[in-house]
């Protein structure tokens, strides 16, 4: 018996705050655009921070307002944007889903590594220490900051250097704005082979630092029959709107720093 | 009668001065410190507390007197009190929203954050706790006074924040730092009334 006083006592009290409020909510209701929650419904939620907006509600309000466009949402698939351009009454317009890549191969056993860093084991602390622990300047430092940013659980550290999976991945660059290095690209998904490689030393330097980075050699621009590669900086720049995609780059690099397409 | 107006006023000069929440006290830190940016914010911030404390006060005060101790639940009274303090705040939300949108949007995480806010949960228990707070009267009174010092306390604290801006400060001391060492310092002079 005596447990049910306070049961009861609290149920009371629990109950007569939830009628307030009930009334509150009807009082104090404000006349919301119902495409709002309808748009807000369809983004994924994740809050990334992709939009350039505070979040999904925000955007989603942001789109109603006309301030965004209806495909603003970078995490968004394809019917979903056409589902919220529906909404809007817009054409949907067709846009070339994004992936992010990380543009380094130096694995442990390929960088060389300048110290043992003994500290807080995030990147942009290590970073913060003579531009990272590994040799090279231009090195993903893989202590996963990407990783911990991800919304959509894409990004992983794969022996000592970042990588994202590419069916999680929607391209919204929330990584590549917390990359400490800037090692991280965002590439329209269709690009189909990317060099995973970011440091612009002359290649004899290069290959003191890392037996995995890009030495300028020009050999693939010179195999590449679209002529899709050039060697800019000591390293080898891929333009996605020629490139074929024959892989005859990968094949013909010394360094196999230039990788197809997942 | 004297006596009785006499305490109160000392009710109202301790909430606001001598037992300032924030500077003798050290209680609702948090909005103090996130909310202090901007002279208009921290007084609007002060209010909505000023308003759920002072509601808070009230409702605690008469759900203790009339259904806690009279059933002896005195235990439950830190739930029953965060529960109320919580459904409160949901209320001034709402409210906020509709009439005041612009401050709304400019108190941000810091209005539901005043839930968890212990200046207010700390107002509440220490009327029920302390003996002298025996009339709902007085336990208004402490309430809304401990509100004013809050707001006095984050609004001052707004005006040194603002003024900061323009100073010279060293490089080591920007941002955080130099706003706790104000922050002490004002408390410091606070403690100078106490006496």
């Amino acid at each position: 018996m005596t447990i049910l006083i306070p049961i009861l006592a609290f149920g009371i009290i629990g109950l007569v705050m939830g009628i307030v409020l009930a009334v509150a909510s009807k009082l104090f209701y404000i006349e919301t655009d119902p495409r709002e929650e309808q748009i807000a419904e369809l983004l994924p939620g994740a809050n990334c921070g992709g939009c350039g907006y505070a979040g999904c509600s925000a955007c989603a309000a942001a789109i109603v307002k006309g301030e965004a466009k209806v495909d603003a949402c970078p995490g968004c698939n394809k019917e979903n944007i056409a589902k919220i351009a529906e909404i809007m009454g817009v054409a949907a317009v067709e846009r070339e889903p994004n992936v992010a890549r990380v543009k380094c191969s130096g694995t442990i056993d390929k960088a060389n590594y300048k110290y043992y860093f003994d500290g807080s084991k995030t990147c942009k602390d290590v970073a913060a220490l003579q531009g990272g622990d590994k040799m090279c300047a231009y090195a993903c430092l893989g202590y996963g900051d990407c990783v911990k940013a991800c919304n959509f659980n894409a990004m992983s550290v794969e022996n000592g250097v970042a990588r994202a999976n590419e069916e999680l991945c929607v391209g919204c660059g929330v990584c590549a704005t917390v990359c400490p290095k800037q090692v991280i690209e965002i590439l329209p998904k269709s690009s189909p082979v990317t060099v995973l490689c970011n440091s612009k030393d002359k290649g004899a330097q290069m290959k003191a630092l890392c037996s995995a980075g890009c030495i300028g050699c020009k050999i693939c621009e010179k195999t590449c029959e679209a002529g899709a590669i050039k060697v800019e900086d000591n390293l080898a720049k891929i333009d996605v709107t020629l490139c074929t995609g024959c892989g005859a780059c990968v094949e013909k690099c010394p360094k196999k720093v230039i990788s197809m397409a997942q | 009668m004297n006596n009785y107006l006499m305490g109160l006023l000392t009710i109202i000069l301790g909430g606001l001065f001598t037992q300032n929440f924030i500077f003798s006290r050290f209680m609702g830190i948090c909005p103090f410190l996130g909310v202090s940016n901007k002279t208009s914010t921290a007084f609007g911030m002060g209010m909505a507390v000023t308003f759920v404390m002072t509601l808070a006060g009230t409702v605690t005060y008469l759900v203790y007197q009339y259904l806690l101790l009279p059933l002896s639940l005195t235990y439950l009274k830190t739930i029953v009190f965060i529960f109320i303090i919580a459904s409160l705040v949901q209320f001034v939300e709402m409210a906020l929203q509709k009439y005041i949108p612009s401050l709304y949007a400019a108190l941000g995480i810091y209005l539901p954050l005043i839930t968890t806010n212990c200046a207010v949960l700390g107002a509440v228990l220490l009327v029920v706790d302390t003996y002298a707070y025996q009339t709902l009267a007085e336990a208004i009174i402490f309430n809304f006074s401990a509100a004013l010092g809050f707001t006095l306390a984050i609004v001052l604290m707004a005006g040194v924040r603002e003024r900061m801006e323009n100073a010279p400060i060293p490089e080591f001391l920007k941002g955080f730092p130099i706003v706790l060492i104000s922050a002490a310092l004002i408390a410091m002079s606070f403690s100078g009334l106490s006496f």
